[in-house]
């Protein structure tokens, strides 16, 4: 994911021009990237800081005052804000790895060179990808209704006897979040691992084989150790979108019943836009997201051993 | 036994591909069912998609929507791969070891989530609105203006910058095209299958942005697809079938440029790991 860990065969050639022409080349190159600086500094560099000062006021719209730390104390007392840090720890210790290791299995299902069909089955799975997620959060709202098309088909089926209230129930309201992101992002991790998987050297397995490895060993041996990069990539990934999970349950839930899937990030919107506007809180609210995020990627950047993973 | 073992790996993936399938195939027979029938759990094909699409165009403001959305993703592409796309050939064809500290300071950008921007940002624009009412909150451009640049993008041009043949830039410079010519009548040509896959995965998060769209623009004839969509799914007494065909029309383009363009698609997903 970060350049400087790719290999840069590129080479310097050292160019005698005068100092006059590596001055006027030296410009000419910031001139190329200002834009994008300006821009990136203008939209996220500049609002990061305001969002920074703003955590340490409070007050009603547009009158706000500095109270210092008052905010960040409140985060440990607001019941809101613990039951939204606990819904998205939720989603993330469960979602994300029941996500990657379906990923995992299907890219190594399909891995498998005599499969026939196999762009067809990869293409499905894939699928969900091309969908807004506002569009299927809606869609999966109508089929997760209580009178919806699940249940009726769970009943047919003698799975259950009566319907599972899927979006009033606390619990049941999770599982339907959680089974939505997965439809979804599935096949779109599936397609690393795939990529991954090519580029696997088949004589490994070959070798593997032939002293005596079965197909377990296999896996954990040899597949799961050479896709350490593409895991430690696709649960970056997963845990920063699981940490600003905002457009499935705002459209499946609206983070009810009462906040039994309510997130962090559709909390911030709530304190700014639906509440009365506590600007200064909801910054501080956001920061504690950015503190996650920080947290979760050292966390697994660590945990998937050293830097050249 | 390898029959079986077969047989058992085909049955997972069948399972996992009618699953993923699913919900497709719902959405596109609910838009010839009437409404009763799509909460019926009907999963056969109606007769009701002219009825379905006629009270759409009466009831819905699709139209305008549609042309919303497609303003903004259009007019964000074309800008972001034009900022980007110099600036990753900026820092990767003049490097310097100052430029590789700038660029890795805007790579942390990365790492910001969008909420915590979201409240400066609006009151950014609030600001902006008093200035210039043209920009300012509740425009089509404030709409666009914040994710017209991202780090993703630059880093992708970057990477894919690397294995821009050099020798072309020097014979360019020799021909006597000035520096911004090279980039324009060499770089960008070489490079088209790099801007492709960088298209698509901009059109593509434009035209789904959700959070920023609702936060900023606020009057109805601003709205755009996904604004609209969530919209018809929150109301008290919704039709389904008006809301499956509406779904279905807005996911046509991201599906159109999925399965024309499936190896670009892919390849610029895969720009993120290269």
């Amino acid at each position: 994911m970060i350049p400087a860990t790719t290999k840069q065969n590129i080479q310097v050639k050292p160019r005698k021009y005068h100092n006059k022409f590596r001055f006027k080349n030296g410009l000419i190159g910031w001139a190329f990237i200002s834009i994008a600086t300006v821009m990136i500094c203008i939209f996220y560099f500049y609002p990061m800081v305001q969002a920074l000062i703003l955590s340490f006021k409070s007050g009603a719209g547009t009158n706000l005052q500095f109270v210092g730390l008052d905010n960040y104390l409140r985060l440990f007392t607001d019941p809101t804000f613990i039951a939204a840090l606990k819904n998205t720890v939720i989603y993330l210790i469960i979602q994300v790895p029941i996500m990657i290791i379906l990923a995992m299995l299907i890219s190594v299902l399909l891995n498998n060179k005599k499969l026939k069909l196999k762009g067809f089955f990869r293409t499905a799975i894939f699928l969900p990808c091309i969908t807004s997620l506002v569009a299927y959060s809606v869609v999966f709202k109508y089929l997760f209704a209580t009178d919806g098309i699940i249940n009726k088909m769970l009943i047919n089926v003698s799975l259950i006897s009566e319907p599972i209230q899927w979006l009033t129930d606390p619990f049941w309201a999770k599982v339907t979040i959680i089974i939505a992101i997965t439809w979804r992002w599935t096949g779109y991790n599936m397609i690393f691992y795939l990529s991954a998987l090519q580029n696997v050297d088949h004589s490994i397995y070959e070798a593997a084989k032939i002293d005596g490895a079965n197909a377990f060993q296999q896996f954990f041996k040899i597949t799961i150790p050479m896709l350490k990069p593409i895991i430690l990539f696709t649960s970056i990934t997963s845990t920063i979108g699981t940490l600003q999970l905002f457009d499935e349950v705002m459209n499946i839930t609206k983070g009810g019943p009462g906040t039994a899937t309510l997130t962090i990030s559709q909390y911030i919107y709530n304190l700014s836009f639906k509440y009365t506007p506590d600007f200064g809180y909801a910054a501080t609210v956001s920061y504690a997201v950015v503190i996650m995020i920080v947290f979760f990627s050292i966390l697994q950047f660590k945990a998937a051993g050293d830097k050249n993973a | 036994m390898h029959k079986i073992k077969r047989m058992f790996i085909y049955m997972i993936l069948s399972i996992f591909a009618i699953i993923s399938i699913f919900p497709f195939i719902w959405m596109i027979v609910s838009t010839t069912n009437k409404s009763v029938d799509v909460t019926k759990g009907r999963l056969l094909p109606g007769t009701h998609l002219v009825e379905n699409l006629q009270n759409l165009f009466s009831t819905v403001d699709l139209v305008p929507a549609l042309i919303n959305s497609a303003i903004i993703s259009i007019a964000t592409t074309i800008l972001s791969l034009i900022i980007a796309s110099l600036a990753g050939y900026g820092f990767e064809i003049y490097r310097s070891k100052t430029k590789d500290v700038v660029f890795n300071i805007l790579l942390l950008s990365m790492m910001i989530p969008f909420a915590a921007l979201m409240i400066p940002l609006f009151r950014m624009f609030g600001t902006i609105s008093q200035i210039a009412p043209g920009i300012g909150i509740d425009t089509l451009i404030s709409a666009m203006l914040p994710s017209v640049t991202t780090a993703f993008l630059i880093f992708f041009f970057r990477q894919n910058t690397k294995m821009f043949p050099r020798a072309l830039l020097e014979a360019g410079r020799i021909d006597g095209l000035t520096e911004l010519g090279v980039f324009f009548r060499i770089y960008v040509p070489t490079m088209k299958t790099t801007y492709a896959a960088a298209a698509i995965i901009t059109f593509m998060a434009s035209w789904n942005n959700y959070l920023w769209p609702l936060v900023v623009l606020q009057s109805p004839e601003n709205h755009t697809i996904p604004l609209l969509i969530s919209n018809l799914g929150s109301s008290n007494s919704p039709d389904f079938g008006i809301i499956m065909t509406t779904i279905v029309i807005a996911t046509l383009p991201t599906a159109l440029i999925f399965f024309l363009l499936q190896r670009h698609f892919v390849a610029g997903m895969m720009g993120s790991v290269k």
